[in-house]
């Protein structure tokens, strides 16, 4: 069908096309953002405690992952949640990136991030900006933090609530442990918990 | 329709992905379509164009599915656009320019041989003649799929094939 005198596939047969394509897919990203057309970013961020998987919106910081977690379930309720206008861009976590690197440094004990609460539902609201009120090196347990948004036997919600924190490590959901002091639970697996208490001199090095 | 149709039609949306899946499903069609409908000079900017007008668009989507259609029509546009807004930079076939580096120069991206008498042939064709012979035979769509990525019957995306196919015929010979 196609006339073969012509052989006009040949104008195609650019055997680079693929990384072509890659980078003007890379270069999308940056347009996007000029364009204020990009409404959420994501962005990898090395650390101690493994790569970490960040998001980043117009309104500030709203989600930090483990690497063990399921990257495209991630990006999906991200944008079922705040928007299909998704694309990785490193550029934008530069910031979240700057404060993360001093943490895990020992040279920040306070992040200074907006956040991005749009994934936070229900009772999590107070739960976790009650938690984001406990210091750096300091713990509190869950019935405290229950009876601190007014629902002292909630102890076990509260736990819940902090099971689906959506931005560790800077929400310090870490820092909430078990009454009598054992470690309790953790989204990221209690060796990352105890990692972090141990940064922040709670636990013995 | 019949009730068998509007079964098909309610069962399940397909829902709109997350751009960066859509981008990186889409991406390497689209930049060959452009490479051939606009020149290897140009598709880049007329990918980033297409994607942004996309995006634009993208949270009004209530449906995921053909999307690869959709985004191609987006293409289909601003490559049309892209040479209405440039004026044909159409090269007389029988003003071959001077070989050098003034050339090259003036394109610096363009690594296919400016010569080429397929190329110059190519770039000399009419927008819409051109769009709709990369559509027809170099990316082998049929004529019903070409009439709804350029907006127009079938008939004339025929015969926008039928016409640019000709011209490239006697430019060739």
């Amino acid at each position: 069908m196609s006339p073969t005198d012509l052989n006009l596939k040949r104008l195609a047969a650019a055997a680079d096309n693929e990384r072509r394509a890659r980078a003007a897919a890379d270069r999308l990203a940056s347009a996007a953002a000029d364009h204020d057309l990009l409404d959420v970013a994501v962005a990898p961020v090395d650390s101690p405690v493994g790569e970490l998987l960040v998001a980043v919106t117009q309104r500030g910081l709203a989600c930090v992952a483990f690497e063990d977690e399921d990257r495209d379930e991630i990006v999906a309720r991200l944008a079922r949640e705040i928007s299909p206008r998704i694309l990785e861009h490193p550029a934008a976590a530069d910031e979240v990136r700057r404060e993360l690197d001093q943490y895990f440094a020992g040279a920040r004990t306070r992040f200074e991030l907006r956040l991005d609460r749009r994934l936070i539902h229900g009772i999590a609201r107070d739960v976790l900006a009650a938690t984001a009120r406990v210091p750096f090196g300091r713990t509190t347990t869950y019935g405290e933090l229950a009876g601190k948004i007014g629902h002292p036997k909630a102890a076990r919600a509260v736990g819940n609530a902090l099971g689906s924190n959506p931005i560790p490590i800077v929400v310090p959901c870490h820092r909430v442990l078990r009454t009598g002091g054992a470690l309790g639970g953790y989204a990221g697996g209690l060796a990352r918990k105890e990692r972090l208490l141990r940064l922040e001199g709670v636990l013995a090095v | 329709m019949s009730a068998a149709r509007s079964r098909v039609s309610s069962r399940g949306r397909a829902p709109v992905p997350p751009f960066g899946t859509f981008l990186e499903a889409n991406r390497a069609a689209v930049y060959r379509f452009l490479t051939v409908a606009v020149g290897p000079a140009d598709a880049d900017d007329c990918f980033q164009e297409t994607f942004l007008a996309a995006l634009r668009a993208y949270p009004r989507l209530t449906e995921g599915s053909k999307l690869d259609r959709w985004v191609m029509t987006i293409a289909s546009r601003k490559a049309i656009d892209h040479h209405r807004a440039r004026g044909r930079r159409a090269i007389p076939v029988d003003e071959v320019p001077e070989p050098g580096p003034a050339r090259a120069a003036s394109e610096p991206m363009e690594p296919t041989d400016v010569q080429d008498p397929l190329w110059v042939a190519v770039r000399s064709l009419p927008p819409r003649q051109r769009v709709a012979v990369v559509h027809r035979h170099v990316l082998d769509r049929p004529y019903d799929e070409i009439a709804e990525l350029m907006g127009c019957s079938e008939e004339t995306a025929r015969a926008n094939v039928y016409q640019g196919t000709k011209r490239l015929r006697e430019l060739i010979a």
